[in-house]
C-alpha cells in the first residue's frame, strides 16, 4: 500500500507541476501541452474508435515480422549451431552483422521491394532475426557434451535428438534473443510507418506532429509505450511456461 | 589465423557469386549494384571526403547523446541505488517509461528541437539512459556493505558517500552499462537520419536511394557496418583494460 502510494506521488507531482506550468502559459502548449489534453487526445481516440485501427496495423505488422525471424532465427541457428563446420564458416560473418544498424537496410529493402508492406515485413524480419540467430547458435554451442553421448547411446534419431534434448537445452538462450528481437522488432515496426508511408502507430504520430497536433502525438508515444510493456509481459507469460521445468529441480 | 580463415572464405565467396550473376545478367544491377561498382563508389565517396562528414555527423550526435545519458542515467541511478525511498519513488515511474520505443519520440523531438544534432542526440539520449541507468543501480547493490558502516561512521554525506564510496567502487560496472548504450546509440543515430533528420550517414543512405544510386548506397551500408564493428572493437579493448584495472584494484583490497 505504501508502496504505491511512494510509486505514485512522484508522476503525480510532476503531471500537476506540468498542467499547472501549461495553464499558467509558462510552457507553449505546441511543444507540452497539458496533460490534461493529451489525455483527453488519448480518450476521445479510445471512445471513437479510431485508436484501434492503427494499432492493430502496427501489432500485426510487428508480429508477423518477429515471428518469422524467431522462426528463421532458430531454424538457422540450430543448423549452423548442429555442426562444427558451420560455426567455423559461418560465425564470424553473423558477429561482424550484429552491431549492425538494422534500420540501415531500410533504403536497400525500399530500392528492392518498393514502398510495400513485404518490405515493412523484411526489414522488420531482418532487424530481429539476428538476436535469436545468434542466441540460438550460442545455446547449441553450451549443450552439455554429455548429453550427446547419451543420445548416441539410446541411438535417437537426429530429430529426436534436436526436439528433446537440443532445443530444450538451448532454449533459456533463444528466449534471451527472442526477447531483444521482440523490442526491436516493435522499434522497426514504427521506423518503417514513419520512413515508408505504412499506415500505423508510427505513421500517427508523424502527422501528428506536422500538423502541430502536440496533444495526439503524447498521446501516441503513450499508446506506444503500454503496447511495448504489453508485448514484452506477454513474452513473460509464454516464457515461464515453456521455462518452467528450469524451477522444478 | 587458419580460423580467420575460415571465416572470411564465405563472404568472399557470396561477393564472388554475386559478381559473375550479375556480370552474367541474372540480377538487376540497378537495384543490386555490382560488388564491383559498390566497392569503387565506396572509394570515390572516401576520397572526397564526403563519407568522412558523414561519419562525423553521426558519430557527433550518437556522442553528445552518449554525454547526455551518461550524465542522467550515473547520478540517477547512483541515486537510486543508495535511496530505498527514492526507488519506491522513482523506479516505478522510470520502469513505466523505459517500454517506449526510442524511435517514437523521433516526431516530438522534431517538434522541439527542429532539424540538426540536438534533435538527433535528444532521442539518443533517451535510448541510452536505460541501460547505463539499470547497470549504476545494480553496481550500487555489489558495494560491499562495511564501506557503507564506514560512511555512517565518519559522518559523511549521503553525497559524499556517493562521490567518495559509490562511484569509484562501482566505475566498471558502469563502463559496461556504458558499453551496451554506445552499440544502441550509434544505432538509433542513423536511424533518426534515416526517418527524418536532414545529416549524416543515414541521410546519405537516403539520398542515395532516391537519386537511384545503388551502388553509393550499398557503400554507405558496408561503410555503416565497418563503422559500427569499429566502435564496437575498440570499447571491447577498452573495456577490457578499465575492468582488469578495477579487479586488478579490487583485489589489492
Amino acid at each position: 500500500m505504501k508502496r504505491a502510494v511512494l510509486a505514485l506521488i512522484f508522476p503525480l507531482l510532476l503531471l500537476g507541476a506540468w498542467q499547472l506550468a501549461a495553464s499558467g502559459s509558462l510552457l507553449s502548449p505546441a511543444y507540452f501541452p497539458a496533460p490534461s489534453r493529451t489525455f483527453e487526445a488519448l480518450y476521445q481516440s479510445i471512445i471513437s474508435g479510431s485508436l484501434w485501427s492503427p494499432l492493430s496495423a502496427t501489432a500485426v505488422r510487428m508480429l508477423e515480422g518477429w515471428v518469422l525471424a524467431s522462426l528463421l532465427g532458430i531454424l538457422l541457428g540450430s543448423f549452423i549451431g548442429s555442426s562444427r563446420l558451420g560455426r567455423e564458416f559461418l560465425q564470424p560473418s553473423l558477429e561482424f552483422l550484429r552491431p549492425f544498424p538494422a534500420s540501415a537496410i531500410i533504403p536497400a529493402a525500399i530500392m528492392l521491394l518498393g514502398l510495400s508492406n513485404q518490405m515493412a515485413i523484411f526489414v522488420i524480419a531482418f532487424g530481429s532475426v539476428w538476436p535469436v540467430l545468434l542466441g540460438t547458435l550460442h545455446g547449441f554451442s553450451a549443450i552439455e557434451p554429455r548429453l550427446k553421448e547419451v543420445a548416441s547411446t539410446l541411438e535417437m534419431r537426429p530429430i529426436h535428438y534436436l526436439f528433446k534434448m537440443a532445443i530444450p537445452s538451448a532454449l533459456p538462450d533463444i528466449f534471451t534473443g527472442i526477447r531483444i528481437s521482440l523490442a526491436i522488432a516493435l522499434i522497426l515496426a514504427v521506423v518503417v510507418e514513419m520512413q515508408a508511408a505504412q499506415p500505423g502507430l508510427g505513421q500517427n504520430i508523424l502527422l501528428a506532429q506536422r500538423m502541430f497536433r502536440s496533444p495526439e502525438l503524447y498521446a501516441g508515444i503513450i499508446v506506444l509505450g503500454v503496447f511495448g510493456l504489453f508485448a514484452n509481459r506477454s513474452l513473460n507469460v509464454i516464457e515461464m511456461y515453456f521455462l518452467n521445468w528450469k524451477d522444478q529441480r | 589465423m587458419a580460423g580467420r580463415g575460415k571465416g572470411l572464405l564465405v563472404p568472399i565467396l557470396v561477393l564472388a557469386l554475386w559478381e559473375m550473376l550479375s556480370r552474367a545478367g541474372v540480377l538487376p544491377i540497378e537495384t543490386l549494384s555490382r560488388p564491383t561498382d559498390v566497392f569503387a563508389a565506396g572509394i570515390a565517396a572516401l576520397f572526397d571526403g564526403s563519407l568522412f562528414v558523414s561519419t562525423f555527423q553521426t558519430l557527433q550526435a550518437a556522442f553528445v547523446g552518449l554525454c547526455i545519458s551518461i550524465m542522467l542515467g550515473v547520478p540517477v541511478g547512483l541515486l537510486i541505488g543508495i535511496s530505498p525511498t527514492a526507488r519506491l519513488t522513482a523506479a516505478p515511474s522510470f520502469e513505466a517509461m523505459r517500454p517506449v520505443p526510442p524511435v517514437a519520440l523521433i516526431p516530438l523531438s522534431l517538434l522541439i528541437f527542429g532539424f540538426g544534432v540536438s534533435m538527433e542526440a535528444a532521442v539518443v539520449g533517451f535510448a541510452c539512459v536505460w541501460p547505463i541507468m539499470i547497470a549504476t543501480t545494480a553496481a550500487v547493490g555489489t558495494v560491499e556493505g562495511r564501506l557503507e558502516e564506514i560512511a555512517r561512521a565518519l559522518e559523511m554525506t549521503t553525497f559524499a558517500y556517493a562521490k567518495k564510496i559509490v562511484l569509484p567502487a562501482t566505475l566498471g560496472r558502469i563502463a559496461v552499462g556504458v558499453r551496451v548504450a554506445v552499440g544502441i546509440a550509434l544505432v538509433v543515430a542513423v536511424t533518426v537520419e534515416i526517418v527524418v533528420n536532414p545529416r549524416g550517414l543515414g541521410y546519405g543512405m537516403i539520398i542515395a536511394q532516391q537519386s537511384l544510386r545503388s551502388d553509393l548506397m550499398y557503400a554507405q551500408l558496408i561503410w555503416i557496418g565497418f563503422v559500427g564493428w569499429f566502435v564496437n572493437g575498440l570499447l571491447m579493448r577498452l573495456d577490457d583494460t578499465v575492468l582488469s584495472r578495477f579487479n586488478v584494484a579490487g583485489a589489492e583490497q
